[in-house]
This record gives C-alpha cells, structure tokens and sequence, in this order.
C-alpha cells in the first residue's frame, strides 16, 4: 500500500502578539498572536527543520524531494538543493521547487502522494504584510514535511490517500508583483463568493469519489488565506462543527503554503486508527484531500507533535525586532567590515560539510575531526578518514561569549564552544537564546540556519540551539 | 634535527619606534620612513650601509617594494613577512638568522602598520574567498574570541567572573598607568578602575577598556653580528632568544582543550628558556612585554608564560606583582593596551621597550626597579585561544660567559 510514511513540523520559537503591533503603531490589538521565524531563518531552513523532524529515526529516504512555499529565499536558483543537501540525501534523489503561489503546496502534496518513489514533500511559509496590515498580524511562519511512499514493515502507511478533486478558477482575490514586499487582496466578500461554490464541489466530489458521506469524515481541515470563505465553507458543508479541527491561526497566524501540512500534522498527531480525515485548501481553486489513518499511526508519530510546539515557551518579539528581521526597518550596520558571501566553489567542496555536517572520523585513532580534515588533530595520521553526519548529534557547551561586535542581524551574538557526544569540538552561534540562557554545561543540539546573506548570496550553515523538552535530540 | 637557537651571536644595535596613535596626517610611508631612519641614526650608519631588510606588515602593503620604494632602497633584498599579530616578531626573526648565517653584515627588520585609514573600529581582515561556515573559529570577532577564555578559567579555577573582573581591569589600570608615562603612547592618560569596569561591554565581560588601542605606527631594529655590536654602539642588545610556535590550530577540535591557556606560547616559552638558558623566568626577567591584546590575555598569559602557576595569576595581579615598581614590571610602556597596537609593528614596539629599559633609557618616571638583572623578554601572539602563533625573544645586556 502507498500513502503517508512519516510527518514532522516545524514552528519557530518566536512569537509577536497583536497587541504589540497595537502598542507600536498605537492601533487596535486583539488577543492573538503570530508565529515568527528568527532572523536567521528562511522557507527553505525552516522546511530543512520540519523534513529533519519527518525523517528522524527513518531508514527510508527519499528519491524526491519536492518543496513548495511562495517566500522562496532564491529565484533562477532551486532552493530545494538546499534541503536535499542538509539532509545528506544522495545525488541520484530529484530535488524541485514548486514556487510561486500558495496552492502549489498542495500541488506538491498531490504530486508526492502520486509518486512511484518515495517522495518528501516539505511546505514552508513566512507571512508579511504591510505595517499595521492584517496580513501581517495574522500571518505565521512554519514548515511541515510529509514522506510519502510505499509501505514497508520497518516503515508502513500511516494514512492513505482515498480521493482527491479540485476545482480551478481565474479570479483576482489575492495577488502580489514579483520583488514586492506585500500582497495585495480584493474584497473579501468577492472572494468569499466565488470560492464558495469552488469549495462545495471539490468536496462534495472527493466524497463521491472515495464512497463517503460528510458523516463519514472525522477530522475536517479548511485551509486558505482567505479567512471568510474559509469559515464560509466549514459552515456549510454539512460536516459537524466538532469535527472541524483547529486552524491554530490565534496563536500562530496562517503560514500560508505550509498551512494545509501543518493542520494535517496537527491532526494526524492525535487521529485514531481508521479515520477519515479531509483537508480541503482555498487557493485559487479549492482541492480537497481524503485520507484515511491506518492502525500505525500511533507508533509512526514523530516528536516533537505540533502540539506541543504550540505550547512550548515561546519568545515574545517586539514588533521592532520582529521588523528588523523581516528587513522592512533599515538599522545602522555595525562600523565593521561586512562579511563576504561564500564563494560558490569552495562552498561546493565542502557541501558535506556545510549543509549535511558530515565531518570525518580518524580510523586510525577514532578521533573526530570538525571540519573536516585529511590530516588528524589528535594521531597526525593523513588520508585516514571516514566520513559522517553529526547534524543530529547533541552535545554541550563548554565555553560561550557575547559578542557585541560581530556582524550579525540581531546583535548580540551569542558564541559557543560545544563538545558533541562521542567526539568532535565545534565553535558556533547559539540560536533561540538570550545571553542570560547561556552557560558551560548546557546541552545543544544543531539546528540549520541561514547565518546571514551578502552581497546576494545567502550563507546557510549550522548553529547549536539549547536542547528543550520540545527540541530532544535523538 | 633539532632546534639549536643563536643564543648571543647577534645583537641589536640600534632602534627606532614611532609615536603610535591616530596619524591622520602620516601615511604609511612617512611611519616607514620614520622608523627607519631613526633606527639607522641610532646605530649611525646610512640605509645604504644595511646589506638586508624584513619587512612586517599584516594588512598594509605588499612585498618588499613597500619598504623599499619610501625609502629608495636600490636593489636590496627586501623581504615582506607577514605572521599575524606576530608579523613585527617574524621580520625580527628573520633579519637575526640571516646574520647569525653569515650571509650578511647588518640586516634591518621594520614592522608597520596602518589601521585608521580604513574607517572602521577593530582590525581589518584579510578577504580570502571562503565556503561561509568560518571554518575552525567561526564568526566572532577577536574580543569575543579572546573573551572565551573567562568564563573557562573562571569555571576550571574556582574564581567568581566577577572577580576576575576586578583583575582585568586591574591590568588595563596598570597598562594605562604605565602607557600614561610613555611619549609615544596611543593613550597618555591614567583611567580610575571604576571607568574601566564599567565601560561598555564589548564581548562576553571583556569591556572597552579591556581591548588594545587600534592605532597606526612603525619600529625598525638593525641587527648585526655580537663580535661587530660594539662597532656601533656600547650599549648593544644580545639576542638569547628567539621561539615562534604555529599550532595545530587544535584547540578548536579537540575536546582536551578548555579555553584556560594558549599550549602554544606555553610550548614557545619553554623554548626561549631552553635557547636562553633561563630556569626560573620570574626571578630571572627585568621587564616582559607581553601581547596584552585583551586584558584576559594578560592573565593567561602570565601562567603560559611561567611567571604564576596554573589558576593563581589572578591573585599576583591583584597583588601588583606585574606593576611598573613590581618584581617583575609587565609592559612597562603600557603594553597594547595603552601604547596602541599597529599589528605589525607591536613585535618590534616590544623589543623597543627592552631596547630602552635595559639600557637605562628609559624615562625615570617608568624606569622600572634596578634590580641589576639583564634580560628582557618579549611575547607577542597572533590567531587566539585554540588556534595561535606565538613568539618569545630573550635579549640581554652582556653576552653570557
């Protein structure tokens, strides 16, 4: 049987209420709040996040990679290379973006349910808008991945696709120009109108197609970036309101293509066996997805559950930070040289190392040598390494400082000396703490990030981050 | 193989140092020119007389003709080295060996640096094309490299942070004390330890008061064979010493490291002894110049260099003991903390002190004690904790018996 093999998410740690939007801008507020990616995150670190999560512990790799976000870090430039290669898969895996618009998150999701391989599927979103918009007080940023394939004893179905249908329509309900910095939306009742029909029949016909009565569905997902028509269509579609699931929008915002990946997850996190679950996206069109969970899905959930995520302790940003790392407020750099970009070649030769963190292993006396090197730091031997990955190694923190001086987008920065378990000494930023976090001893576990980006050129590599209840390295 | 040293077969007879500070108005060739010329009149012979020139400087120029086109040197060999902070040092190292090989008569070393014409605070760097993750020392700055050191030593030692910041700014006291006596100094003034614990903190405790000044300045040494030293002056330095150590750059992978020494100018410093003959540096030493980039260095350092032992230098600062009226005075000329530090000429800057102190020029409001001992020693470092090059020198008044 095909279907879903494995699932993970991804959350920032950051959150940036409403109310703080209406103190800065002396608007209204509200109770809400939005999930917000730290400045040294993108789409595409954020989606290597949620795959790491997916496949944690996974034997099963993918042969394809498809990645769908409409906030793509690179243009010309597929930027799920970048995913492929922090995750250390093979050369001979397909890694492709689908770009542009929201709705290609779900034709991702159809594209890896489809597949004859195994196929990952990651969603990223970072939502902006305008200062005092409402695009920005209720967009979220977040990643999902889901890995579809065959099932296997070591790896079965976790949920099986029953049905989909879709319907498509040309109509200007939410737009944006290539390089500008929001988009633009029409009237909301006009939306509301026109995907109301659009919604019913793609659902009604995915019903009709797995042989099912709204009755039937245990778990109803609505998603879209179109609020009204979203509630419009979970009143009237006939299914109970009790099992309408949670679109967490109050507490994260809407993450845009990474939405229909998130709620599923969130959903798969506590469906039983033989559930019929729904996902039914508004994006230029509506699709709707049917699948149905398999007796595995208790012992195929990966930690951390979104859940929990969302109750983690989070961060509040203010809304100046929360500008800064969004570039939409220009601060003075530091009078410091700016950092050059990677070059490409030599960012090439050590892709091992930079995005999969393969380091090499001395055969000769074991030791652990970061980066990479030919010749041992401890034996002196040449030549006599093997390679690994220790991205997923945790380790702890045996000196720190704050640098204030550095060249970083939200000074301070904070530097760590970690020893990993088994061997192997790394320097690097501690992300998602404060200064006051920091101190020997403390246990940290990598995390990829986008250190900073130059002269066009963004310079992704690998940070620690503290290890929390939620973030448990494996 | 082996290491053998050229313990007193070349001396120095003549120096020069700038004034180094913020010379908006002196390029790099006016500080080359300076030094030069004042290190030649010192030894009294002509530019024309040195058979041979090291040139040290880190980010300034390039090659020989940095030297020789401000000076008009015609068809000499003059080489451009370049060792990171240790850059003044190296030249020096290579003008000593090439006389003590015979192959010339006098030979000139010359460290310079122009740092203020590039409009930013703190040292340029090298642009080397690179793949972003910064390879063994990440992306931190020097301080905060430097300022690794504190939170370690404080955790292996038992001492509270803030405590040990007491002695940080004891040492920034003590160097701008001693920099505060000193004409040629970047900064002339005393500072109250209460202004320097509590300036703006920079990286980790390490404030503003704990970095060396970013400055512009030259020192130039000849250098000729001991038998020949008398010819040019009476009071000629005996070089006993020299050790330069590039580590494995180790200390950044390896978990047997922890951030309270720099194994490379402990490994320098057992060497110079060795070459120089000295059992027991604390008793044995007038003056060290020390490379006091920050003032945790400082601290390290006094126990890598075998002046304290392990965990207790803290309590010897506290005490004074590396005071200007201490039992053995470090930086008296107010060290790179207050003298200013233009990287390639602060090896150089060192062995000036030495150069002076020990011939009893000195200014006597920083003479330090007649204590009749005879050597100096000089210390300078570049890279930082867990990857470094070191280099010590041992000069002395009187060839040994």
């Amino acid at each position: 049987m095909t279907g879903l093999l494995a699932y993970g998410t991804y959350l920032p740690r950051h959150r940036l209420r409403a109310a703080e939007i209406g103190r800065a801008l002396g608007s209204g507020g509200g109770r809400t709040s939005r999930a917000v990616a730290s400045f040294d995150e993108d789409t595409t670190s954020m989606g290597v996040e949620a795959a790491r999560a997916a496949l944690a512990g996974h034997s099963r790799l993918p042969d394809r990679v498809y990645f769908a976000t409409s906030e793509p870090p690179y243009l010309d430039k597929t930027n799920a290379s970048v995913i492929h290669a922090a995750l250390d898969l093979p050369t001979s895996c397909l890694a492709v973006d689908f770009g542009g618009a929201p709705r290609s998150a779900t034709g991702a999701l159809l594209a890896a349910a489809d597949a004859e391989v195994p196929t990952l599927v990651v969603l990223a979103g970072i939502r902006v808008g305008l200062p005092g918009s409402t695009d920005e007080r209720e967009g979220g940023d977040a990643a999902a991945a889901l890995l579809f394939g065959a099932g296997s004893a070591d790896a079965p179905v976790l949920a099986s696709v029953l049905a989909t249908a879709s319907t498509t329509e040309e109509f200007l309900e939410r737009w944006r120009l290539p390089g500008s910095d929001a988009s633009r939306v029409w009237e909301e009742r006009f939306g509301e109108h026109v995907y109301a029909p659009l919604a019913l029949e793609s659902f009604h016909s995915a019903l009709k197609a797995a042989d099912l009565t709204e009755d039937e569905v245990s778990h109803l997902i609505v998603c879209g970036l179109a609020p009204r028509a979203v509630k419009q269509f979970a009143r009237s579609c006939g299914v109970t309101p009790g099992r309408i699931a949670r679109d967490l929008t109050d507490v994260l915002g809407n993450p845009g293509a990474a939405q229909p990946g998130l709620l599923l997850a969130d959903v798969l996190d506590r469906a039983a066996p033989d559930e019929v679950i729904a996902v039914v996206h508004l994006a230029d069109g509506v699709t709707t997805t049917l699948l149905r969970t398999t007796e595995h899905i208790a012992v195929g959930r990966r930690a951390p559950s979104v859940d929990l995520q969302v109750r983690a302790p989070a961060s509040e940003v203010s809304y100046t930070t929360f500008l800064t790392w969004r570039g939409a407020l220009h601060r003075e750099p530091p009078r410091r040289p700016e950092p050059d970009a990677p070059a490409a070649p030599a960012s090439h030769r050590s892709s091992g190392y930079k995005h999969g963190f393969r380091v090499s292993q001395c055969d000769e006396c074991g030791a652990v040598n970061v980066p990479p090197s030919r010749v041992c730091y401890s034996c002196g031997t040449a030549d006599r390494m093997r390679t690994r990955s220790l991205s997923r190694t945790a380790g702890t923190v045996v000196t720190y400082t704050i640098d204030r001086l550095a060249f970083t987008p939200s000074p301070p920065m904070i530097a760590v000396v970690v020893d990993f378990d088994g061997g192997g000494r790394f320097r690097c930023e501690l992300a998602d703490a404060a200064p006051e976090d920091v101190r020997i001893g403390m246990r940290v576990e990598l995390t990829f990030r986008r250190l900073l980006t130059a002269n066009g050129v963004h310079n992704y590599f690998w940070k620690a981050r503290p290890v929390t209840e939620v973030g448990e390295a494996d | 193989m082996g290491s053998h040293g050229i313990r007193d077969r070349v001396a120095i007879v003549g120096m020069g140092c700038t004034p180094f500070g913020e010379h908006w108005d002196l390029g790099l060739d006016d500080l080359l020119v300076d030094a030069v010329t004042s290190a030649s009149s010192a030894a009294s012979v002509s530019t024309r007389d040195i058979d041979a020139f090291w040139l040290g400087t880190y980010l300034s120029g390039v090659s020989g003709l940095t030297l020789s086109r401000p000076l008009r040197l015609k068809n000499k060999p003059v080489t451009r080295v370049e060792n990171m902070c240790v850059t003044g040092s190296e030249a020096l190292r290579g003008a000593c060996y090439a006389v003590a090989s015979g192959a010339y008569d006098i030979a000139m070393a010359v460290g310079v640096e122009k740092l203020k014409d590039s409009g930013y605070s703190g040292l340029p760097r090298q642009s080397i094309p690179g793949d972003g993750t910064g390879g063994t020392l990440g992306t931190t700055t020097a301080p905060a490299n430097f300022s690794l050191l504190a939170p370690a030593y404080a955790e292996r030692y038992g001492v509270d942070l803030a405590e040990l910041k007491d002695v940080f700014s004891r040492i920034a006291w003590k160097n701008h004390h001693n920099g505060a006596r000193n004409p040629r100094a970047q900064f002339r003034k005393e500072v109250d330890l209460e202004t320097i614990a509590c300036s703006p903190l920079v990286a980790g405790n390490l404030g503003v008061f704990d970095c060396s000044g970013v400055s512009d300045g030259a020192a130039a040494a000849i250098v000729v064979r001991a038998e020949d030293a008398y010819k040019y002056t009476d009071r000629p330095l005996f070089v006993k010493a020299l050790s330069l150590a590039a580590g494995a750059a180790d200390g950044n992978a390896d978990p047997a490291y922890d951030f309270t020494t720099f194994p490379e100018v402990a490994a320098s410093a057992r060497e110079a002894y060795r070459q120089a003959g000295v059992s027991d540096p604390r008793a044995q030493i007038a003056l060290a110049e020390v490379h006091d980039c920050f003032t945790v260095t400082e601290l390290v350092l006094m126990e890598d260099l075998g002046f304290a032992e392990r965990g207790t230098a803290w309590k010897d600062v506290l005490a004074g003991a590396f005071d200007l009226d201490g039992d053995l005075p470090v930086n008296p000329d107010g060290g790179l903390k207050a003298f200013g530090h233009p990287v390639g000429a602060s090896g150089l800057r060192m062995l000036f002190e030495c150069w002076l102190q020990l011939r009893g020029e000195a200014p006597a409001d920083r003479a330090i004690p007649p204590t009749g001992k005879k050597l100096g020693l000089t210390h300078n470092l570049g890279g930082g904790p867990g990857e470094c090059v070191s280099f010590v020198s041992i000069v002395g008044t009187e060839p040994s018996a």
